[in-house]
């Protein structure tokens, strides 16, 4: 059948860039970093496998500790990307007028028409102890001398909400733009108050981009690099900083490797367990017709 | 007793008035529908009722208490939506057992009344089911079900029926007006299908741009419509255009525009003298041949269009004027061929006719 083969050939052809993006670039350079990590370095040129370097990391709590942390700081800026970007969302989707709708949701986009590099900075202009804010301050004469709003956590947790709250945006409002006006008024209709009606129909309706938002926000943040360097300095202890350190600054990959693969390994298990106490599943959420 | 009442119920959006000075009472247990073209402020008039919108100015009364100050989720009206608006991410049990919860009642309370609900509109295994799995027919039952699960005042219904496929169409509307019984609540029912009104309500409101322009039982719309619009837009009828020529003891000689003279029953005072009018005659009061007193036209038959019990045969007048005349029996015994002469005629009281303006 001709017909049939052409289809076949198309099909091929099609998914040839995703087979290769996905195999080179994801699948090949995860292989090499899983090979490398279980490599240990006993001389020059002298190499032996086992799992050395996974117990290195065990027994250097600044290690596991800037993990924990940033897992832990990653949840944070999830959540807060989830409790500032839903109500942005839901009014795009639902309360703005047919024609505002798309100007909003444009807006939301134009920060990323700026290099994360150059938001960052953007921060630092703001926030350093000759900034904008901290000359107000003073030019109002409400502190007396300059203050530095760099470098601490509550900064860094701000700066990563920002950078990631549109990855947040974006699935709520196609999830909610899906949900039809009336079933908020039958909700109300049969009894329910706002408060029963957001946690019962809203909630539940946009689950699936809740759940695809906060992945995507959690791997991106757990990921990042530039945000947390430059505006946590020294003192964000942020476990991709780690990874570069192992890597570029002592020259050990074999370490770095091993990083890599616990950060995946980590981040991972945090999204299980996140799915998991929520009830939620990828089949019934994310991957839902 | 009335369990609904709204009195010169108005809504303005800017400058233009959706429901325009609209009263009228819903006695206890009935059926009532609004029917209307679309556009008409059918839609507006019941959301608010409901308590989606703000009247401009009159009153809503359920039960004799006015509730424009009630929030809708406080309201003893439930409502049906046009998509029926389940919710898809909860089964059906828990789309029934919603309102209640949302009461406060008790989980032994909620789930004998689930059962008691889903067993008096003949579903009774569907508790477990999802929304999805449900047939069409089905999902109708229990968006019903789920208000009536409520025991509300009043249930209104926004064009439940116009998703559904002609023949589940006709199957609803007798099951709907057998719901309406069994449960012995107030029915206000919107729709733009006049046989879903016809058929299924005990009083029907015809709307007309944002007013009422008359509310009766069906008989009474179909067989005295007081104005043009609803005798055009109730029942299928001939519909000429004419000027009426003497007018006297309620009937008028009316010259049509196309040719030809018929003596109708004026349906308005606006007909006088001179005056521009429309006639309207319906199909099934039309017979074939000459009829002994009343009016009569004749002309050729055009085509003939078969519809079992509610066959036409078309005749185009001397005038040019298609007429629709209604032909049950469509087999050898009505020797009927286009191209036939033919001589229509129908009694004078059959014949209505009404003012235009201009």
């Amino acid at each position: 059948m001709p017909r049939s083969d052409a289809g076949k050939l198309s099909l091929i052809l099609l998914f040839m860039p995703f087979v290769l993006w996905m195999a080179l670039l994801i699948v090949l350079p995860q292989l090499g970093v899983g090979y490398l990590s279980l490599r240990e370095k006993l001389g020059p040129g002298k190499y032996s496998f086992g799992l050395a370097n996974y117990m290195d990391f065990l027994h250097e709590p600044v290690y596991w500790n800037t993990l924990l942390r940033t897992a832990w700081m990653s949840i944070l800026v999830t959540i807060l990307a989830l409790i500032v970007g839903f109500p942005v969302a839901y009014y795009i989707a639902k309360i703005a007028r047919q024609r505002s709708r798309a100007a909003l949701f444009l807006m939301c986009l134009i920060p990323l028409w700026v290099s994360d590099l150059v938001r960052a900075f953007g921060w630092i202009v703001l926030l350093r102890e000759t900034g904008l804010i901290s000359g107000f301050l003073q030019g109002i004469g409400l502190i007396s001398g300059p203050v530095e709003l760099l470098y601490n956590d509550v900064t860094v947790v701000v700066g990563l909400v920002y950078t990631v709250v549109l990855f947040m945006i974006v699935p709520l409002v196609s999830t909610l733009d899906g949900m039809d006006n009336s079933m908020i008024e039958a909700g109300y209709n049969l009894g329910g108050s706002r408060f029963t009606v957001f946690r019962r129909i809203v909630v539940p309706y946009a689950m699936p981009g809740i759940v695809a938002g906060c992945i995507i926000v959690f791997m991106l943040t757990a990921g990042s690099y530039l945000t947390p360097i430059l505006l946590g300095g020294k003192n964000s202890m942020w476990f991709t900083e780690q990874i570069y350190e192992q890597f570029v600054t002592r020259y050990n990959w074999e370490s770095g490797a091993t990083f890599g693969v616990l950060l995946l390994a980590f981040t991972s298990f945090v999204v299980w367990l996140g799915l998991r106490l929520t009830g939620q599943s990828l089949a019934s959420t994310v991957a839902k017709d | 007793m009335y369990d609904l009442q709204c009195e010169r119920l108005t809504k303005r959006f800017g400058q233009h008035i959706a429901v325009n000075d609209v009263s009228f009472d819903v006695p206890r247990g009935s059926f009532f529908s609004i029917l209307g073209p679309s556009g008409c402020g059918k839609t507006t008039l019941m959301r608010m009722i409901a308590g989606f919108e703000t009247p401009t100015g009159g009153d809503i009364r359920i039960k004799g208490a006015s509730v424009l100050s009630t929030p809708p989720n406080r309201r003893s009206v439930k409502m049906v939506f046009q998509h029926l608006a389940l919710f898809p991410m909860m089964n059906v049990g828990e789309n029934i057992a919603y309102g209640l919860r949302c009461r406060g009642e008790n989980k032994a309370d909620i789930g004998r009344k689930v059962a008691a609900v889903l067993e008096r509109i003949g579903l009774p295994d569907v508790a477990e089911k999802q929304v999805s799995q449900l047939s069409g027919g089905q999902k109708q039952r229990i968006a019903i079900a789920r208000c009536m699960v409520l025991e509300p005042d009043v249930l209104l219904l926004d064009e439940p029926l116009g998703a559904l496929d002609l023949k589940l169409r006709e199957r609803m509307k007798i099951e709907l007006k057998l719901l309406q019984n069994q449960f012995n609540t107030t029915f206000l029912y919107i729709t733009h299908d006049q046989s879903e009104a016809l058929v299924m309500s005990d009083n029907v409101a015809v709307m007309n741009a944002g007013r009422f322009e008359q509310i009766g039982s069906p008989q009474e719309l179909y067989n005295s419509p007081r104005s043009g619009f609803v005798a055009g837009f109730v029942g299928d009828s001939n519909r000429w255009q004419g000027r009426a020529v003497d007018v006297a003891d309620g009937e008028a000689r009316v010259a049509l525009d196309a040719g030809g003279e018929v003596i109708a029953m004026t349906g308005d005072s606006k007909v006088a003298a001179g005056s521009k009018v429309e006639v309207f005659v319906r199909p099934e009061t039309i017979s074939l041949g000459a009829g002994a007193d009343g009016n009569r036209l004749s002309g050729t038959v055009d085509s003939l269009l078969f519809n079992g019990a509610n066959s036409r045969v078309l005749v185009r007048t001397a005038g040019g004027n298609l007429v629709e005349v209604g032909h049950a029996v469509m087999d050898g015994s009505s020797p009927v061929r286009p191209g036939d002469q033919a001589e229509i005629s129908w009694r004078r009281e059959h014949c209505l006719c009404f003012g235009v303006a201009g």
